[in-house]
């Protein structure tokens, strides 16, 4: 029998991620949290959470970063903007996800073979490459990496799309590609620039 | 006035029936429009979670190139829609996020000044059409159509610009303008689990199983939608959805298919034959024209 402690200490803590999550683009407001529980209420997808947004965006501001990150809260987020238009104290509660996913990404807190950072990745390789995302492409290369099977369960599907013209072979392109490269290199040495 | 119209990738792709049926009700309706040119891809929802700073970036450019045609943007993509307008709210409100855009449109040639209207095809016919002009060139009423109208996440959440966002109506005028009976569709902004459906199935489909199901409830023939991917979901996946005690089927058109079948464009031009769950038997029952 493994014997855990179910409280945490106040050493638990992480100081640099509470600091971090108030001071990212869309948690100054973090810290008027009412722990009211709206954006709980409104969310759609809180019932699977195993921490209600409530609770996660408490958590995040006392620096419980292993707990938050994580979290299966910041996958299951789809963006919806409920709890944004519900909260009383106007936090930014879907943009913090987003914060919380791009960290946890960059800290790799997610299992192997997880399908959203996946997609993520795989999203943004297509548009460094191309300009514009081609769907059928993006599925196809997105299962290939994490569940080949469920590409064979849903070729039925994509057949019938394909012949519907709703799944087109052909890649979609843009013209001046180079912009998009010389845009996205421009992004990144501002960054490493400004330290941001 | 003439817009720069903004498709997005999905109206290239899944949602060609979109693209079909609005540049149908434009030329209806008299709307000039002119594809953006050499639109890319504003990063969509997806981006914005690996990487912040690049999706306004990548976003800033489709704005750049509006602004300097003087032309304000037509976005019909729910989430093309919200980003562009997040993008030029994030450049007002944060000094950082401005210098990093400007920097990287001046790296090809480009500026970005604010001065461009992000639009989305419900507000521009509702706002800059009107629903006397709109009801005045209906040539086949959609009499006895019962429709639900889903408006799902991104059109009016977070940023409320045209319509109202726990209980929106703009939909709900325009295809009342076209003759359709509206049916009560209390979960119209609920989310339909964007691409939870490929990533996390059973949550998918739980989301997408209450939206149909409310719909049939309800009495609707047909749900209407504005997202391609909204569409997507609701449409190809109602036999999994469903079991065999409550079976679920039922059609999902763009709101735009529905008006341009109003104003009378044919259902090869507005892409009706590219609907997984046919809708002509509705239309038969209800003897709508739609050749």
């Amino acid at each position: 029998m493994e014997l855990k402690r179910t409280v945490k200490f106040e050493a638990d803590r992480d100081p640099e991620f509470a600091r971090w999550i108030s001071h990212t683009v869309g948690g100054e407001r973090i810290r008027h949290c009412l722990q009211c529980g709206l954006c709980s209420a409104s969310c759609p997808l809180s019932l699977y959470m195993d921490y209600t947004p409530r609770r996660l965006m408490h958590l995040s501001r006392e620096g419980f970063k292993e707990e938050v990150l994580s979290s299966s809260s910041i996958w299951l987020c789809t963006a919806c903007y409920a709890c944004m238009v519900e909260c009383p104290k106007k936090i930014n509660i879907t943009h913090l996800m987003y914060a919380l996913k791009e960290r946890a990404i960059e800290e790799r807190f997610y299992p192997k073979r997880f399908p959203i950072p996946v997609m993520a990745q795989q999203f943004c390789r297509m548009v460094r490459g191309s300009g514009r995302i081609t769907e059928s492409w993006l599925i196809v290369r997105v299962f290939l990496r994490t569940a080949i099977w469920r590409l064979l369960s849903m070729s039925g599907l994509g057949w019938k799309l394909f012949l519907a013209g709703r799944m087109p072979a052909k890649k979609e392109k843009i013209q001046r590609q180079d912009e998009i490269v010389a845009l996205l290199d421009s992004v990144a040495e501002t960054r490493k620039e400004l330290a941001l | 006035m003439k817009y720069a119209y903004y498709p997005g990738c999905s109206l290239r792709g899944t949602g060609r029936a979109y693209e079909e049926s609005l540049l149908a009700v434009f030329r209806s309706l008299a709307i000039e429009v002119q594809e953006l040119d050499d639109w890319n891809c504003c990063g969509a929802t997806t981006y914005l979670s690996v990487d912040e700073l690049t999706s306004y970036a990548l976003a800033a450019r489709n704005l750049a190139l509006a602004e300097r045609e003087r032309m304000d943007i037509i976005a019909p993509c729910a989430a093309c829609y919200l980003v562009l307008n997040k993008t030029q709210r994030y450049i007002r409100d944060y000094p950082d996020i401005k210098t990093v855009v400007s920097r990287a449109l001046g790296a090809i040639g480009l500026e970005y000044h604010d001065r461009v209207r992000v639009r989305h095809p419900l507000d521009v016919f509702l706002n800059d059409i009107g629903l006397e002009a709109i009801a005045a060139k209906v040539v086949r009423p959609l009499k006895g159509l019962k429709v639900a109208p889903y408006y799902g996440c991104q059109i009016v959440r977070p940023y409320a610009t045209f319509d109202d966002q726990r209980n929106p109506t703009s939909m709900d005028q325009l295809l009342a303008a076209c003759g359709a009976t509206v049916a009560p569709y209390p979960l119209k902004t609920r989310c339909c689990g964007g691409s939870q459906k490929g990533t996390l199935p059973e949550i998918g489909l739980h989301l997408i199983r209450y939206l149909i199901a409310e719909a049939q409830m309800n009495g609707a023939d047909v749900i209407a939608t504005v997202c391609p991917l909204c569409q997507f979901n609701l449409e190809c996946f109602q036999k999994e959805a469903g079991s065999i005690r409550h079976p679920l089927s039922i059609p999902v058109l763009y709101f735009t298919q529905l008006m341009a079948l109003a104003l009378g464009a044919s259902a090869a031009t507005i892409g009706l034959q590219r609907s997984l769950v046919p809708v002509e038997p509705v239309l038969e029952a209800k003897e709508i024209a739609y050749a």
